[in-house]
């Protein structure tokens, strides 16, 4: 299995998503340069974490239109599953692959902890080895992850299922103590209309070496093992 | 020519910085203060485009980049280079 990952000027979580694919999970993986282009030859490709060009202007705001970006629009458009990781969430809604935005945390600063998540949707490429409700620990580190959509867009996310993640305590129940930056609806994460694109602020990658105590991260990328497996 | 262009958060999306700055007018006494939104402030130099042109292109370049438009809003005043 042959998955991607796309380093932009700028990106640092890079390394440990290259680690945990390569080292922990044993596939084929390969870095995409921004000014590379084309990505039919992979089952999967992930947006890591980091600041790509500084966060000038807003996150994301640049790297949507560096080259590589207009084949990962094209993956996408074609099926192709994609997991955008923090910043890589935040490339992904300016790009328009998935909807909303995300502003400055509602407390103004930089959030770098362990939180937990309740998995909203399992019937996805990139939830399918969790199951709806389930509590995962998964740490979070961002200035900018507080999501916001509009009331028409937030409807459609719920009437078809497309928000994934949800903040919540170690008992799964949300509440404001329990959602770091004032993510509008206690958003974490959210797929596209099909469920081919996967946005989320916490970083997957960072609890999923087996040398660590959580491995929760895993079952993201173990769910995307899996779903691309069931395509090929 | 010389486009002069504010971004601002639209009205109803919250300001967190806006509302951080405020509170800290108001610590200072200045009690009047009622609102305070923050924004960003660009110049940008042009060459070679007529006025008209420059409209729809520092219009366009609005709508593209400089501002996201599901949170925010952009003027902007065009004006002869110096």
């Amino acid at each position: 299995m042959k998955c991607g990952i796309v380093v932009f000027p700028g990106s640092n979580c890079d390394h440990d998503c290259y680690h945990i694919l390569k080292h922990v999970l044993k596939l084929d993986t390969h870095w995409i340069w921004h000014k590379d282009e084309g990505l039919d030859a992979f089952d999967f490709i992930v947006l890591p974490g980091g600041f790509s060009y500084g966060d000038y202007l807003r996150p994301g705001a640049i790297a949507r239109f560096s080259p590589i970006m207009k084949s990962v629009i094209d993956y996408a458009n074609q099926g192709g599953r994609v997991l955008g990781i923090c910043n890589g969430f935040q490339i992904l809604v300016e790009s328009g692959l998935l909807p909303g935005v995300l502003m400055d945390n509602a407390g103004q600063k930089f959030i770098c902890k362990n939180l937990t998540l309740r998995v909203e949707n399992s019937d996805t490429p990139f939830t399918s080895q969790c199951t709806t409700g389930q509590v995962l620990s998964i740490p979070i580190n961002h200035g900018q992850g507080r999501y916001f959509a509009d009331d028409d867009t937030l409807k459609r996310l719920k009437d078809n299922d497309q928000v994934l993640f949800r903040y919540c305590d170690a008992e799964g129940n949300t509440s404001d103590a329990a959602n770091p930056n004032g993510s509008l609806d206690h958003i974490a994460g959210i797929a596209n209309e099909s469920k081919n694109v996967m946005g989320m602020m916490p970083h997957p990658e960072r609890c999923a070496d087996p040398l660590w105590r959580n491995v929760d991260g895993q079952l993201i990328f173990k769910s995307l093992i899996e779903s691309s497996l069931a395509h090929t | 020519m010389l486009a002069k262009i504010h971004v601002t958060l639209k009205n109803g999306v919250l300001d967190s910085q806006g509302k951080a700055v405020h509170h800290a007018l108001n610590d200072l006494g200045y009690s009047e203060v009622q609102d305070v939104h923050l924004g960003k402030y660009m110049e940008i130099a042009l060459k070679g485009v007529s006025e008209q042109e420059a409209q729809t292109r520092v219009t366009e370049m609005c709508e593209k980049l400089l501002a996201n438009t599901v949170i925010e809003s952009y003027r902007f005043t065009l004006e002869p280079s110096e």
